[in-house]
């Protein structure tokens, strides 16, 4: 049998413990261990971003992150977003510009997006600038059903409301 | 009284968009199945063989693993589509037809057992040698199909009586052009693999999985395990992508669950592996299009001639109706007294090539819109100016003699181009510190909306709208969301026809066990011919409630209030059967009259910039007019042209599927790439409205028609960049640095 581990970590603000392999991948933990489905897999290699969650606060693919590797640290899901029922900016805004089509990319990119609107990463940029930069932050995360465009509205807008707010 | 906003041309939010930017949107492989077995399927490594039969590795341990083949099947071995050619698993002594053909199942309660165990079945199989060209199948190297290889022909005339007669018309002409036209394969990529599970419960199958068409599973279904129609239910799951990827394949996957299920004696699903799905499932159909264009002194067609070919794959699959959908499209938007368009769709040993948005009209378009440009080179014209004079109007006749009546976004489609096209880029520069050259391309084009032909009249598709006893509404059909917005649509048409609010309204998730069969989820038809058919049925249950509301002294009060007051004495439902619209009629036998009832037309201007030290082509702009009759929701109309947009760029400059001895070399998302956020341009899209008279509200069909036009505008905006043809997809950086020599000195 392969060796268990016990793995302390903190999930969407709770504190979580799993036993398991180190070796097991954190979208597995995720998904199977805790049940936060929410968290994709779409390619198993890093490639498509379904699977971006954020750790420690940055923005990582849970395919390619080993359990071992979580003890201690803090990890963001999608489901971890919204306070509550109220949704991030981001979340908002993608449902309003219909920046989520058959959505099974949407969490990932809601995650990276909202990493992106609470750091500031596009505060204070012109338009085109704040556009290209989105395109550059989210080239992790492949969308095969909207061309981007909406959800590039949608994170821009998302900003501005952040922005606005503070 | 109430008066509801109108529904029906406001960019409502989806219906399940806060559900899937929360996470909790449930796709198969996140559904609650604690005691559900995994399945992995045992494939081919040969291309052609003979199934000899499977050694199991007898050092693994199979006590824990459900081992199941052909034997096993108590009902057809057949996917049941069109024809019954094609096995849901080779039995031993039959015929291996493509690399990772499907042999034999496994299942066992964890995944990674799942797949260790189908690593250590060894098929024998005995190796014949191979069809893989076009060219080879016709020559009958192998006999695959039939006597001659073909799965289907069609053969279409106009304004000639044979070929002697066209030829004399060719003859007769100022200038031919001629050219052949390459098209590659092409992967769906849905970013949620195929996935389905099974579970028996007294008797019956109850099949749920991600899906286009239910009931395409259900036949397939019926045939397989050889039962009524109660003997199986199938449910689609929330479905992440389709793009016609899981049109047909998901019956297959509902054949190997149902099977492993009744052998495990529990739940079983399959979710593929993104190599697997890459490998194994359908793409688009490659192509090779021969085209001649005669025109007279003054430009003006006199003769279309095409020669279409497409490579099947090893079933036959749905490639007839790819192959008729890309003949009767190949004549392209254009006046044309004499048409002949041949089309062939032949065997190989490649896994089948199927469905993917467009359905064979992007591989005839692309051909058709280089033609028109080479002719627009030949003249000195312009392209807008050229492609004006010559396009369809109504009026005017098509290729197959039908004779456009309304709805024909032409001179829209174009001016709204020509009004935001602005000056053409600047021919040459710099950028990143490489010398670049800049091109434009325009293209024309449009689609046939529904089904080819007499299709919906054979389908008879039905949907209902009900009162639900809580005196709300409900809408019925089979026809799916797969992200295009269907059941956000859906509620907007009902709605608006019921003259409610939306939030009265829900849509009830397709399962054959409580939705009537409306058909298929594919040719652009959910929203025209499905949601008509929604449209008719609200209007007559609100004219039943409105009179039951005369009866009951509830005249003058709004539906809302009626339906709260008529819910609870008991359900009303209205179902509803499709019904074409008037003097819309097709001969399939001699291919001419009304091939679609109605088309969307489309303009598309490309810009782009190619890197002459890394050979490197960007769009560096994209805009989309389209006439779509009318846009039912805004929002979702441009995510639905822009997603298609995007596919066929990628499919233009970097999207490719490599087979080497058959198999997919480029069997990851790694290596078999799609557009990024990065690779993307700014799309700008321009919706027309030239209303359909029998489509809800005016609308015709959208999700497919972007797909079909882009990638010609950016064949013509590189060529109009570096002064020399590309009439081969998808047209890499290679591609340019092989043509050195033919730019380098212009």
């Amino acid at each position: 049998m392969e060796r268990l581990v016990k793995i302390a970590l903190e999930v969407n603000g709770a504190p979580r413990t799993v036993e398991c392999s180190p070796w097991k991948r954190l979208l597995d933990v995720l998904r199977e261990d805790l049940r936060l489905t929410g968290t994709k897999e779409g390619c198993g290699e890093g490639e498509c971003g379904a699977c971006t969650v954020m750790l420690d606060g940055e923005v990582v693919n849970s395919c390619l992150v080993a359990a071992g590797q979580c003890g201690g640290r803090v990890v963001t899901t999608v489901e971890g977003l919204a306070r509550g029922d109220v949704l991030h900016a981001v979340q908002r805004a993608l449902v309003a510009c219909g920046g989520a089509q058959c959505g099974i990319c949407t969490p990932g990119i809601a995650v990276c997006a909202t990493h992106i609107v609470d750091r500031g990463l596009i505060a204070n940029r012109d338009e085109a600038s704040a556009r290209a930069t989105v395109r550059e932050l989210l080239a992790g995360n492949i969308c095969r059903c909207t061309g981007y465009q909406l959800i590039v509205d949608a994170v821009i807008a998302a900003a501005r409301e952040v922005g606005a707010s503070r | 009284m109430e008066r509801p906003a109108p529904p029906v041309g406001a960019s409502m939010p989806r219906v399940d968009g806060i559900a899937k930017v929360t996470g909790r949107a449930r796709y198969l492989d996140d559904l609650d199945a604690p005691n559900a077995w995994h399945g992995a399927t045992v494939r081919s490594k040969i291309a052609h063989g003979v199934l000899e039969g499977f050694e199991l590795d007898p050092t693994f341990d199979w006590s824990r693993v459900v081992f199941v083949t052909a034997a096993e099947i108590t009902g057809r071995n057949v996917i049941a589509l069109i024809e019954d050619d094609q096995v849901a698993l080779v039995p031993i002594g039959g015929q291996v037809m493509h690399v990772d053909e499907a042999l034999a199942l496994v299942a066992a309660p964890t995944r990674e057992l799942a797949f260790a165990a189908a690593r250590a079945v060894k098929p024998k199989v005995r190796a014949l040698p191979a069809v893989f060209t076009i060219d080879e199948s016709l020559a009958k190297k192998q006999l695959l199909y039939g006597t001659d290889n073909v799965y289907k022909q069609f053969l279409l005339r106009k304004g000639h009586g044979d070929d002697a007669a066209l030829e004399a018309a060719i003859a007769g002409a100022a200038h031919v052009i001629e050219g052949t036209y390459l098209t590659s394969p092409q992967e769906q990529m849905y970013i949620e693999p195929q996935a389905m599970m099974a579970e028996w419960r007294d008797g019956r199958c109850y099949i749920v999985g991600s899906m286009q068409c239910p009931y395409y599973v259900h036949k397939a279904m019926k045939a397989f395990l050889d039962c009524g129609p109660d003997g199986v239910v199938i449910s689609q799951s929330v479905t992440g992508g389709g793009f016609g990827g899981k049109e047909e394949y998901p019956s297959m996957l509902a054949a190997h669950v149902a099977l492993l299920a009744k052998q495990a004696g529990r739940a079983v699903k399959i979710v593929y592996d993104r190599d697997e799905d890459i490998a194994a499932t359908t793409k688009r159909h490659p192509s090779r299009v021969h085209h001649r264009l005669a025109v007279d002194a003054n430009g003006e067609i006199v003769a279309i001639d095409v020669d279409v070919l497409m490579d099947g794959g090893a079933y036959l699959t749905l490639s007839p109706v790819v192959l008729s959908r890309g003949v009767l499209h190949a004549a392209g938007p254009y006046r044309c007294p004499v048409v002949r368009v041949r089309g062939r769709v032949v065997a190989t040993n490649y896994p089948p090539h199927g469905a993917f948005r467009g359905f064979g009209a992007p591989q005839t378009t692309f051909a058709y819109e280089r033609q028109i440009q080479k002719l627009a080179n030949l003249m000195n014209e312009d392209a807008l100016d050229l492609r004006k004079r010559l396009a369809l109007r109504s009026g005017d006749t098509t290729a197959t003699g039908q004779v456009l009546g309304f709805s024909v976004g032409t001179d829209e489609v174009l001016a709204a181009i020509e009004r935001v096209a602005g000056p053409p880029p600047v021919a040459s520069g710099t950028r990143n510190g490489s010398p670049v050259r800049r091109g434009r391309g325009i293209v024309f084009y449009f689609h046939g909306a529904g089904f080819t032909g007499s299709g919906e009249q054979k389908l008879a598709g039905r949907a209902a709208v009900a009162l639900t006893t809580a005196g709300r509404f409900e809408v019925r059909s089979s026809s799916t969301d797969i992200g295009q917005g269907a059941i956000t649509i859906f509620v907007q048409i009902a709605a608006g026809a019921l003259g409610v609010d939306a939030s009265l309204v829900d849509v009830v998730d397709p399962s054959t066990a409580q939705v009537p069969d409306s058909g298929p989820t594919v040719a652009s038809r959910t929203c025209m011919v499905v949601g008509g058919v929604i449209e008719r049925g609200a209007k007559i249950l609100r004219g039943k409630l409105e009179a039951w509301a005369a009866e009951h002294g509830m005249a003058g009060r709004s539906i809302a209030e009626i339906a709260k007051a008529r819910g609870p004495q008991g359900e009303l439902a209205e179902i509803v059967q499709y019904e074409p619209p008037p003097g819309i009629a097709f001969d399939d036998a001699t291919y001419t009259g009304a091939a679609y009832p109605v088309y969307g037309w489309a303009a598309c201007l490309v810009d782009v910039t190619v890197d002459l030290d890394t050979y490197e082509a960007h769009v560096d702009r994209c805009v989309q007019a389209i006439d779509v009759g009318k846009a039912i929701n805004p929002a979702i109309v441009k995510g639905q042209i822009e997603g298609g947009t995007l596919q066929a760029l990628g499919w233009a400059l970097l999207e490719n599927v490599v087979y080497k001895d058959g198999k997919v070399a480029n069997a990851n998302m790694t290596n078999c790439i799609v557009p990024t956020f990065a690779d993307a341009p700014e799309l700008e899209t321009i919706l027309i409205e030239v209303p359909y008279p029998f489509g809800p509200s005016g609308a015709k069909g959208v999700g497919e028609i972007p797909m079909d036009g882009p990638a010609a505008a950016v064949a013509n905006a590189i060529e109009d960049a570096l002064g020399c043809a590309f009439d081969e997809l998808p047209i890499m950086p290679e591609v340019i640095a092989r043509s050195r020599d033919k730019w380098s000195a212009s």
